[in-house]
C-alpha cells in the first residue's frame, strides 16, 4: 500500500469518492425512492414536477396501507414461515454435513452428488406435481405446505461440509474412541465450533423465504395464510393509484430483511461467495 | 472461503496379514453395513424432502408431459410427445421461448459489466470504503416483488420520476411498460437492479482473492493501472464471470415475479417469458400436459447451462 500522498493520488481519490457517490446514489435511487413516496401526500405524488424528497415526515400512509390490509399477519405469516424454513434446513443439513465429513460410508461421492444435483434442478421443472402434491396432501393455506418442502438444502450441506472438514478429524477419532455417540459429538462438539457457518445458512435461508413470491402465490388463497410479498402486491392492485399508500407497505416489509442484512452483512456474504470463490 | 487444510475423507483399511484375512473381511463387511446405515439416519431426512419434492415431482413432470389431462391435472391420454411438438407449433409459445433468450440477452452482460464497475470502486483502499460496500450489495435483501412494485412507480407514464429525469437531460419520455417495443427492457432493467448486488458481491470477493505479490510485481515492471486491470485483474476474474454468466442465466430464465407485478405477459406478449407462460398454461387454462412440457423445455436448458459450468469451472469442488 502506497502511503505517501501524492498530489496525483489526492486528485485520484478525489476522483474516485465522486464515482463511489455517484454509483452510490444510481443504486439507492430506487430503495429512496420508495421512502420518498411513502411520506408524499396524494397531491404531491401527482405534481410536476415530481417531489423528489419528503416535505415532511408525513405518516398516514403507513396508517392508511396498515387499514388497507392487514400487514402485521402477513408479516407474522412470512416469518412463520421463514424460521420453519430455516431450522428445517439447519437441522436436516447439519446431520447430513455430519454423515459427508465424519462417516466413512459406501457411496459417499455417490450420494453426495445427488444433493448437489438437487442445486441443478430449478424450482420450475418440479413445481406442477408439487402444486399437485399440496392440493392432494389438502396442504394450500397451511404452514406446512409454505415451508417442508424447502427444508432441505443441497447448497447448505455442501456449506456446512465446507466448514466442518477444517475440524480436526482426531477430534472425532478421540470422541468415538471415548465411546461418544456421533449425536453427542455432532452436537456438543461440531456445531458449537460451526456455530459461524450455521449462522450464514440461517440468515440465507430465512431471506431466500421470506422474499418467495410464486411458491406462496400458488398455495395460498386465504387471506389470513398470505405472505408478505404476495399480500403488498395485492395491496398494489387495489390501490392502482395510491402509490404512496403502496410504497409505505414496500417500506414496512423491507425493513425487517435490511436489519437482517446489515447486522448479519459479513456472515451473509461469505455463504453467497462460499460457492463462487475458490480460496 | 472456508476451507481447511485437505483432509482424507476416506479411511484405507490398511492390508490384513494372510492369516486374519479370513476372519478379519467378515469384520469389514459388518463395519461397513454399519456404517452405511448410519450414515442413512443422517441423510434420511434430507433424503425424505429430496425424494418427496424434488425427484419425484422431477420425473412426474416428464410424465405429466406426455398425456392430455383434464382441468385438475388428471393425466387422461397418451400423447407422447405431442405436447412438445404442439409446443413448438403454437406462435405463443415458441414466442415466448424465443422471448425469453431476447431477455436473457438484454439482461445477463448489462449486470455483469455494472456488477464489475461497482466492484472495482468497492475494491479502492479508501477511507469509509466498508459503507459503500453495502451500499452496493443491498439489493441482496430486496425480494423481487417489492422491487417490481417500486419500479413500476419509476416507470409511471405520467407520476413516475424516471421519464422525468429522461425529459430533464434533453431525452424523450419512454413508454416503459406501456409498449410492447419497451417493455421486456423495462422488466430487464428491473432484474439487473435486482442482480446487481450479489454479483457485485461476488466479483468483489474474487478481486480480494488475487495475491497482492502480482500487482506489485506489476508496478514494478512499470505497468499503468490500466494495464493491470487488463492484464492482472480481468484474466484472473475469468472463472468467476463464467460462472456469474451462470447464475445470472439461470435467473434470467427463471424470472417471474416482475413480469406477474407489472405486465401481466404483455403488451402483446412481449414479456411473455418461459416461466409466467408456464404458470398461466396450468395455473390458468389448466393444461398442465403442456405446461409440464415446457417446464421440461427449460429445465434442458438450465441443466445443459450447469452442466456446462460445472465441466469447466466447478470440477474442483469434486476433487478438492
Amino acid at each position: 500500500m502506497n502511503h505517501s500522498v501524492s498530489p496525483n493520488r489526492m486528485w485520484l481519490n478525489i476522483v474516485m469518492y465522486a464515482l463511489l457517490i455517484l454509483s452510490g446514489v444510481a443504486v439507492l435511487y430506487p430503495i429512496w425512492t420508495a421512502i420518498n413516496i411513502s411520506m408524499l401526500t396524494d397531491q404531491q405524488i401527482a405534481a410536476f414536477p415530481p417531489h423528489l424528497a419528503p416535505t415532511s415526515l408525513y405518516l398516514q400512509n403507513f396508517i392508511h396501507a396498515l387499514q388497507q390490509a392487514p400487514l402485521g399477519r402477513y408479516l407474522l405469516n412470512s416469518t412463520i414461515q421463514s424460521s420453519l424454513v430455516m431450522l428445517g434446513q439447519l437441522f436436516t443439513a447439519s446431520l447430513a454435513a455430519y454423515a459427508f465429513t465424519f462417516i466413512d460410508f459406501k457411496w459417499k461421492n455417490v450420494f453426495f452428488l445427488v444433493f448437489l444435483a438437487t442445486m441443478m434442478i430449478p424450482w420450475e421443472a418440479t413445481i406442477i406435481p408439487n402444486y399437485l402434491l399440496i392440493k392432494k396432501l389438502n396442504w394450500t393455506d397451511t404452514f406446512q405446505g409454505l415451508a417442508v418442502p424447502f427444508m432441505a438444502t443441497g447448497f447448505g450441506t455442501f456449506l456446512l461440509r465446507q466448514f466442518f472438514r477444517t475440524i480436526p478429524r482426531e477430534l472425532h477419532d478421540a470422541a468415538v474412541m471415548d465411546g461418544a455417540s456421533d449425536l453427542y459429538f455432532l452436537s456438543s462438539i461440531v456445531l458449537p465450533l460451526a456455530r459461524p457457518a450455521l449462522g450464514t445458512l440461517a440468515v440465507y435461508s430465512f431471506l431466500q423465504t421470506y422474499n418467495q413470491y410464486l411458491w406462496p402465490l400458488l398455495i395460498t388463497n386465504s387471506p389470513d395464510m398470505r405472505t408478505v410479498q404476495i399480500g403488498i402486491a395485492l395491496l398494489q392492485d387495489e390501490e392502482r393509484f395510491m402509490f404512496n399508500t403502496v410504497m409505505a407497505g414496500v417500506v414496512i416489509i423491507l425493513i425487517p430483511t435490511f436489519i437482517l442484512f446489515i447486522f448479519s452483512n459479513r456472515q451473509l456474504i461469505r455463504g453467497l461467495t462460499a460457492g463462487a470463490v475458490k480460496g | 472461503m472456508i476451507q481447511g487444510p485437505t483432509q482424507p475423507t476416506e479411511s484405507i483399511s490398511p492390508p490384513l496379514p494372510a492369516i486374519a484375512r479370513g476372519r478379519g473381511l467378515k469384520g469389514v463387511q459388518i463395519r461397513q453395513i454399519k456404517s452405511f446405515t448410519r450414515a442413512m439416519l443422517f441423510l434420511a431426512p434430507s433424503l425424505a424432502i429430496f425424494i418427496t419434492f424434488v425427484f419425484i415431482p422431477l420425473v412426474r413432470t416428464f410424465w405429466l408431459s406426455s398425456y392430455l389431462t383434464n382441468p385438475l391435472g388428471k393425466p387422461t391420454v397418451f400423447t407422447g410427445l405431442g405436447q412438445y411438438q404442439r409446443m413448438f407449433s403454437t406462435p405463443e409459445l415458441g414466442n415466448s421461448l424465443l422471448r425469453s433468450v431476447l431477455f436473457v440477452l438484454e439482461t445477463v452482460p448489462a449486470t455483469l459489466l455494472l456488477a464489475l464497475i461497482l466492484a472495482v470502486l468497492a475494491n479502492q483502499r479508501l477511507k469509509g470504503i466498508s459503507i459503500f460496500r453495502v451500499v452496493f450489495s443491498i439489493t441482496i435483501a430486496v425480494s423481487s416483488a417489492t422491487a417490481s412494485l417500486i419500479f413500476m412507480y419509476l416507470y409511471h407514464p405520467s407520476i413516475g420520476s424516471l421519464n422525468y429525469f429522461i425529459e430533464l437531460l434533453g431525452g424523450t419520455a419512454v413508454p416503459w411498460l406501456t409498449s410492447d417495443k419497451t417493455a421486456l427492457t423495462a422488466i430487464s432493467m428491473t432484474t439487473v437492479w435486482l442482480q446487481l448486488g450479489l454479483n457485485t458481491v461476488i466479483l468483489l470477493a474474487a478481486m480480494q482473492g488475487i495475491p497482492e505479490e502480482l500487482y506489485e510485481s506489476a508496478m514494478i515492471d512499470g505497468a499503468n493501472g490500466w494495464n493491470r486491470f487488463w492484464g492482472i485483474t480481468l484474466p484472473f476474474l475469468s472463472s468467476t464471470f463464467f460462472f456469474l454468466v451462470v447464475v445470472d442465466m439461470l435467473a434470467a430464465f427463471q424470472t417471474f415475479t416482475p413480469i406477474q407485478i407489472m405486465t401481466l405477459g404483455g403488451p402483446a406478449d412481449s414479456t411473455n417469458l418461459l416461466v409466467y407462460s408456464i404458470y398461466r398454461q396450468f395455473y390458468f387454462n389448466g393444461n398442465y400436459g403442456l405446461a409440464a412440457a415446457q417446464s421440461i423445455v427449460l429445465f434442458i436448458i438450465m441443466l445443459l447451462l450447469t452442466i456446462f459450468q460445472f465441466v469447466f469451472v466447478e470440477r474442483k469442488v469434486f476433487y478438492e
